[in-house]
């Protein structure tokens, strides 16, 4: 099966400035994939050089085994801050829609107007943050893509749309069977709407893959201080007081050692511990700790 | 994507629609009211105050035009979309940019040629006994005695203000989509299309194969000249701007000017020249030399080789001069509109 999107040492950059570095991804079919970082890690980049806004700088990606472009009939895109021409109707952007994409779903869209309530004859400019959002949405899914793109979707929306777009999102999903590639800053937002998961730090590709895996893979280790770290498995992060070492690892093996008490992660704290590593990497490595 | 556009653009559409409707009525209503055609033509239309403005006004309004479709319907065309992020709705839906650029420029560029070869078309066939009038010989001064060859009507008549309107569209889109934003790309469009007005007719039209002539300044044909004359009767300081008469009804009179034996021409002439006076002037005996000294310069004008030289542009050459003005606008507008594609493809992000 062709992965839905495949990158290889993709690099894009903006003058001088890096917003996309190395970055080297295979994103397979059918999954809902949740693509977290810090703002300004390279999110946006990586998206728009997904559906063709941009072009890279080195390197290739592939969408469905070909270079993106502009106009693809398989891929959707919700584009951040979801844009609307302000001008037009909600009705105006269904017709928009209708012209533009030979697969328009009209009775998708129909329905989804139906059951958000939409004033079709209100100009875009008049809607709030999350009618905007349910607007771009129901472009993007009633273009009926085999992938579907979201940049940000939920960023500028109150908790409580959301969750309600959120959970209209997956809803669409599980009925039309979609890939979907979904940013986010916020690992709660993805958490439960997402089955993989990359994490984008600094314009590098810190963690990619299934979340199952990834649960089941990072662990917790708190045990007495120790000045050497172990050699038996991949540390990510480590912390340590006057007495205690904690480490967040990712190991395939079991964990035998008795002097660790392994507890388990929540997909947070791994985001977190990679977000870290980032960061320290900057500063020079010490396990000094601090009195 | 065409109805897209549409939707987009009518509201400019109707409003410079509207604009071009009113000068047509306008036409239409005083059409009945020209004078017949006759040897008095220009005078009877010169004393009719309505057609006189109508003719002014539909003359500014072709002139405007181009410039108003470049800065409100090419800048925003695609810069408002860049502004505003919708080129990212867009473009994602199932149309490539190219098709949608293409469709845009296909659509605004028809509508506004369209709208200016009307308006051009209605105020020719308006004006057509103004211009025979005219290349006839008749005479007046100010706007109704220019001849459609000579500026600002050249490019206010006939098929120029088409080419100038696709060239002003393409120059609004191109500077859109390099500059990014709307109001700044509206004021470069503007202030670059009206340099283009002016350095057209002023520095290049005259190279697009003017005629010359050259003849022997004489007593009869002399006009005038500039010259100081001193109380005791001497002539002072510079002599200048001497012309000859000048009798090619419908000509776009360029250049009028002395030249000395070597074909070159210099603002100032010997001061002698205060000398040769016109027979029109010594007959109103305003002369301050006598008919004999008179002669003697114009001789020694003519022996000392100096001749005047008449550039023109002839009002047998007008549809020719039409046409490789327009094709020169045209191409500079599919030369612009095919940067605007590159620059989309390939630098916009």
């Amino acid at each position: 099966m062709t992965p839905v999107l495949r990158t290889d040492a993709l690099t894009k950059s903006f003058g001088r400035k890096r917003a996309l570095a190395e970055c080297t991804l295979d994103v397979p079919a059918g999954r809902v994939v949740g693509l977290v970082g810090p703002n300004g890690a390279g999110k946006s980049t990586l998206l728009n050089l997904a559906v063709g806004m941009l072009t890279p700088t080195s390197g290739t990606i592939e969408v469905f085994g070909e270079a993106p472009a502009s106009g693809m009939p398989k891929v959707g895109f919700v584009a951040q801050d979801t844009p609307t021409y302000a001008n037009l109707s909600v009705d105006d952007h269904l017709r928009l829609g209708e012209h533009l994409n030979p697969g328009w779903d009209h009775a998708l869209a129909d329905a989804r107007m139906e059951r958000l309530g939409l004033d079709r004859a209100q100009k875009a400019r008049k809607l709030s943050g999350g009618q905007r959002a349910q607007l771009a949405l129901t472009l993007g899914l009633a273009k009926r893509p085999e992938l579907l793109i979201l940049d940000e979707p939920v960023a500028s929306l109150d908790p409580l749309a959301r969750r309600e777009f959120l959970g209209d999102l997956m809803e669409a999903v599980a009925e039309h069977e979609l890939s979907v590639i979904l940013s986010s800053h916020l690992v709660s937002d993805l958490e439960r709407a997402c089955d993989h998961l990359i994490v984008l730090v600094d314009s590098r590709v810190q963690l990619a893959g299934d979340m199952d895996v990834l649960l089941a893979t990072h662990h917790r280790l708190t045990g007495p201080r120790r000045d050497s770290l172990p050699e038996e498995f991949d540390v990510v992060a480590a912390t340590h007081s006057d007495r205690q070492s904690s480490l967040v690892v990712r190991t395939d093996t079991p964990i035998y050692d008795p002097n660790w008490t392994v507890t388990q992660l929540s997909l947070e704290d791994i985001v977190l511990a990679y977000m870290g590593r980032r960061a320290n990497a900057a500063q020079p490595r010490t396990l000094e700790a601090v009195r | 994507m065409i109805w897209l556009t549409w939707r987009q653009f009518r509201v400019q559409l109707a409003a410079v629609g509207g604009a071009i409707t009113v000068m047509l009525l306008f036409l239409a209503y005083t059409a009945g009211g020209l004078p017949d055609f006759d040897d008095q033509f220009l005078a009877a239309f010169k004393s009719d105050a309505l057609l006189g403005a109508v003719y002014t006004a539909g003359v500014a309004v072709v002139l405007c035009v181009p410039a108003i479709v470049g800065v409100f319907w090419g800048a925003p065309l695609v810069a408002r979309e860049l502004e505003a992020g919708t080129h990212r709705l867009v473009w994602t839906q199932t149309v490539t940019r190219t098709r949608w650029l293409a469709t845009k420029l296909a659509v605004t560029g028809l509508a506004a040629m369209a709208a200016t070869g009307l308006l051009s078309l209605i105020l020719n066939w308006w004006s057509h006994s103004l211009d025979q009038a005219i290349n006839a010989g008749q005479k007046q001064n100010g706007l109704f005695g220019v001849s459609r060859i000579a500026p600002p009507l050249f490019e206010a008549r006939g098929i120029t203000p088409i080419a100038y309107t696709a060239f002003a569209l393409a120059l609004g889109v191109a500077i859109g989509i390099v500059v990014r934003r709307v109001v700044p790309a509206m004021a470069i469009t503007l202030a670059l299309f009206v340099t283009v007005q002016i350095v057209m007719p002023v520095f290049v039209r005259e190279h697009l194969g003017a005629s010359s002539a050259t003849t022997v300044i004489t007593p009869r044909n002399m006009m005038g000249m500039m010259a100081s004359i001193n109380p005791n009767g001497e002539a002072a300081g510079e002599v200048h701007d001497l012309t000859v008469e000048f009798e090619k009804p419908g000509a776009w009179l360029i250049a009028n000017q002395t030249i000395d034996r070597n074909g070159e021409a210099h603002r100032a002439l010997p001061s002698w020249f205060a000398r040769c006076v016109p027979a029109h002037a010594a007959a109103v005996g305003r002369a301050p030399f006598s008919p004999q000294e008179a002669a003697a310069c114009f001789q020694r004008a003519k022996d000392e080789g100096y001749r005047q030289r008449i550039r023109f542009m002839p009002a047998s050459r007008y549809w020719t001069l039409q046409a490789i003005e327009s094709a020169i606008f045209l191409a500079l507008a599919a030369l612009l509109a095919g940067a605007s594609f590159w620059w989309l493809r390939n630098r916009v992000t």
